[in-house]
């Protein structure tokens, strides 16, 4: 018996979670929001989600079958940020886009910093930056939804007939509120309107985001300094004056619900202590609301996270969890 | 802190039970922080039970005695359930369970006259060490540098498996609290907590029973690491140990139940420290148990004991599957902080294949001591020591929870604990 047994070191037993376990259910709970973006924009959404998501999963096999290291595919994270690259386009992108975008943010994005956990920046956020610098025109073009929501038979013709979304068209001037638009909150809540694939439904990046929430695998604070910080502003310093902002547009309207849920939480990017997450929120929503309301570009939620991703080590070193005995 | 799968189902209503007396024992020199001890028997002589058969001249250290009676055998190196190897004396037993003859009872008058310095005197010549799995002797524990207002006797056991702590309390309950009263004459403490955790429902039932107002039983919520010391004095005090500090700089003094009855019965019955309880369980064994064990008893007794072996064995911890070790040999005897056997068969051990850390910032989340795990963990990796202290390594009490919680696996533990050795002095 002597010789079969194994002499490692405490502790013995483990917890249940696999970070293949926290990655999967991340990619299932989005799984919802991509439906409806299907739903709302038509099969070329879907297109877009399939092309995405295969193109990092096997860049990223490629990759490791090149420089010999373990194949570790199965662990969901290179599936997830082709779903999350996704969820930032739009369904009328061109689908080398898409290929594009997943080479480079598996390639130079996770990889060429050394792999999973040793990227600075969210791989997906990056590649559509990327993008969005390389292809502006691809990337500011979304299907306008209610033509493409006239029943089944539309559903599955690849009609192009775009329109911009909310954000741009209140930035622009074309119109002053809402109801100019011809769109209600409960419109923006289930997600009729233009928007990339991902970030439009409310509703069901709401309903992914609580199961996370629930399971322990993100905290509240990244997302809720996040959205309080970039609705509490955007309220405070209106277009028509101070406290006259529009809260529930600004939240509903945007990339916000998505980057800040699922993308502002992305462990290897985000603060490692809680205190650090709701720092990292809240200033993730003040450079927001910046861009959006100063900056040349529309939305400002991913740029936002990028810029902060790169303060996230800054972050880690002077916020620290309380030690105990420590004052 | 984290609620774990408890499997004391197994051994928590198993009374103590003697196991029959091994043919050999083998005492290591070595049970306890401090001075190692040099034989004071030599091979052939003839020892009895409770004979002083090693012993150190230094103020940090503790005796050991024989376990059983008969003659010396050999005095050599022997596997060594926390060093690994150490010198042991082996007492080839006779069968006949002589005690030594200087043993026997103390009156009760007697006891009340004992002074605090005495009984020091008594629990050191006993070689009472803390039995918790800290093996710090106990003698200097009961005379603090500093002025002591709070005593708290930690019965939580919060390691999965063990029960030798919660049967102490349930069938010693009197003896504990005499055990207690002699603690409390060394160190002069006002206040006096008795912490359970309240998935020992029997336990606190028995102090309740015979406790009266002097004493306050703090039920704890059953969660790991409840029993740390630290955690205790936060949990039952509202307040927290300064880091780099002991209990007693803040007036508090934790005793582990099994030390408090070996004081009792070194006192009260002169019985110096050659028996102990442990709880002897795992899914390998058909007939799991709590069993009055001698002192260098070898593992493969106590195997035999609670068998047959319903699965093959894959690892054998000495203590819990959190903080405990990993055992080598089947003839590693049980020292005096061995709390329990567990005996693991594959499924409940599988190796976890380690990976790179993904920042999830579990460990930091539930580090019951409030540092960042992952980072000591490459700070140690890379072998920046000085990295590792300023993230306050030192203060990890390596519970192991960082390890339990990480989704990738690290061996976090073993990093923190190499940076502890490498640090710059």
């Amino acid at each position: 018996m002597a010789d079969k047994l194994t002499v490692g070191t405490s502790p013995h037993i483990h917890g249940r979670e696999l970070t293949s376990k926290v990655m999967w259910s991340v990619f299932l709970v989005l799984a919802p929001a991509g439906l409806a973006g299907v739903w709302i924009f038509g099969i070329p959404a879907l297109k877009v989600i399939l092309v995405s998501t295969l193109t990092c999963v096997v860049t990223e096999a490629l990759i490791q079958k090149l420089t010999r290291k373990k194949i570790i595919i199965g662990d969901g994270s290179a599936a997830l940020t082709g779903l999350l690259l996704a969820y930032n386009l739009s369904s009328s992108v061109p689908l080398w886009m898409p290929i594009i975008g997943g080479v480079f943010a598996m390639a130079i994005c996770k990889h060429a910093f050394g792999g999973l956990g040793a990227n600075i920046f969210n791989p997906a956020l990056a590649a559509r930056a990327f993008l969005l610098a390389s292809w502006p025109k691809h990337m500011t073009e979304f299907i306008n939804p209610a033509l493409v929501h006239n029943g089944w038979v539309k559903l599955f013709s690849a009609d192009t007939v775009t329109s911009a979304t909310p954000l741009v068209m209140l930035k622009e001037g074309k119109v002053q509120s809402l109801a100019g638009l011809g769109l209600s909150y409960w419109d923006l809540f289930l997600g009729k309107r233009g928007g990339c694939i991902g970030e439009v439904c409310i509703l069901a990046l709401l309903i992914g985001a609580a199961y996370l929430l629930w399971k322990k695998y993100i905290w509240w604070q990244t997302p809720t300094g996040f959205i309080l910080a970039l609705g509490g502003l955007s309220w405070i310093f209106g277009q028509n004056g101070f406290f006259k902002g529009d809260f529930l547009f600004s939240i509903l309207s945007g990339g916000l619900i998505l980057g800040s849920f699922f993308m502002a939480t992305d462990y290897v990017t985000s603060p490692l202590t809680r205190r650090g997450q709701l720092l990292f929120g809240i200033s993730c929503g003040a450079i927001a609301f910046v861009i959006r309301r100063f900056g040349g570009y529309p939305e400002g939620v991913s740029y936002s996270i990028l810029i902060m991703n790169a303060a996230v080590p800054l972050i880690d070193r002077y916020v620290r969890q309380k030690r105990y005995g420590v004052k | 802190m984290v609620k774990l799968k408890e499997h004391k189902r197994e051994t928590e209503n198993k009374a103590i039970e003697k196991i029959p007396l091994p043919s050999k024992a083998y005492i290591p020199l070595s049970q306890h922080i401090g001075k190692i001890c040099e034989p004071l028997v030599k091979i052939n002589d003839l020892v009895a039970v409770g004979q002083k058969i090693a012993s150190a001249q230094a103020q940090v250290t503790a005796p050991v005695h024989a376990s059983l009676s008969g003659k010396i055998s050999s005095i050599a190196d022997w596997p060594h359930p926390v060093l690994g190897r150490c010198k042991a004396i082996a007492i080839e037993g006779d069968g006949l369970d002589t005690r030594y003859s200087i043993l026997d009872t103390r009156q009760p008058e007697e006891i009340d006259k004992l002074t605090a310095e005495e009984i020091r005197g008594i629990v050191q010549e006993a070689g009472i060490v803390g039995m918790g799995g800290a093996s710090f002797p106990t003698h200097i524990k009961l005379n603090p540098p500093k002025p002591v207002n709070t005593l708290i006797i930690n019965g939580a056991e919060c390691e999965p498996y063990l029960n030798s702590d919660n049967r102490l309390m349930i069938e010693k309950t009197v003896q504990v609290i005499a055990g207690i009263s002699l603690i409390v004459k060394c160190i002069g403490a006002k206040s006096i907590f008795i912490a359970i955790e309240d998935n020992k429902p029997e336990a606190i039932k028995a102090f309740k029973a015979v406790c009266d107002k002097r004493y306050a039983i703090s039920i704890l919520k059953s969660q790991y690491p409840q029993g740390g010391e630290k955690q205790l004095i936060k949990a039952i005090l509202k307040r927290e140990v300064p880091s780099g500090k002991l209990p007693f700089d803040i007036g508090v003094v934790v005793q582990n139940v099994a030390t408090v009855n070996a004081i009792y019965e070194a006192v009260y019955l002169k019985q110096p420290l050659y028996e102990r309880v442990v709880t002897v369980t795992g899914d390998c064994l058909e007939n799991p148990g709590n069993f009055l064990v001698r002192i260098g008893t070898p593992i493969k007794n106590l195997i035999a004991k609670c068998g047959p072996l319903k699965k093959e064995p894959r690892k054998i911890l000495f203590g819990g599957p959190m903080m405990g070790i990993a055992q080598y040999s089947l003839d590693t005897p049980v020292v005096k902080s061995t709390n329990g056997i567990i005996v693991l068969s594959e499924s409940r051990v599988s190796e976890a294949q380690e990976a790179v850390c993904i920042r999830c910032g579990r460990c930091v989340e539930y580090c019951p001591v409030g540092l960042t795990p992952c980072l000591i963990n490459l700070a140690s990796r890379k072998e920046k020591w000085d990295l590792a202290s300023a993230y306050g390594c030192l203060d990890c009490m390596e519970c192991g929870l960082c390890n339990y919680v990480c989704p990738q696996k690290i061996n976090i533990v073993q990093a923190i604990k190499q940076a502890k050795t490498r640090l710059p002095k």
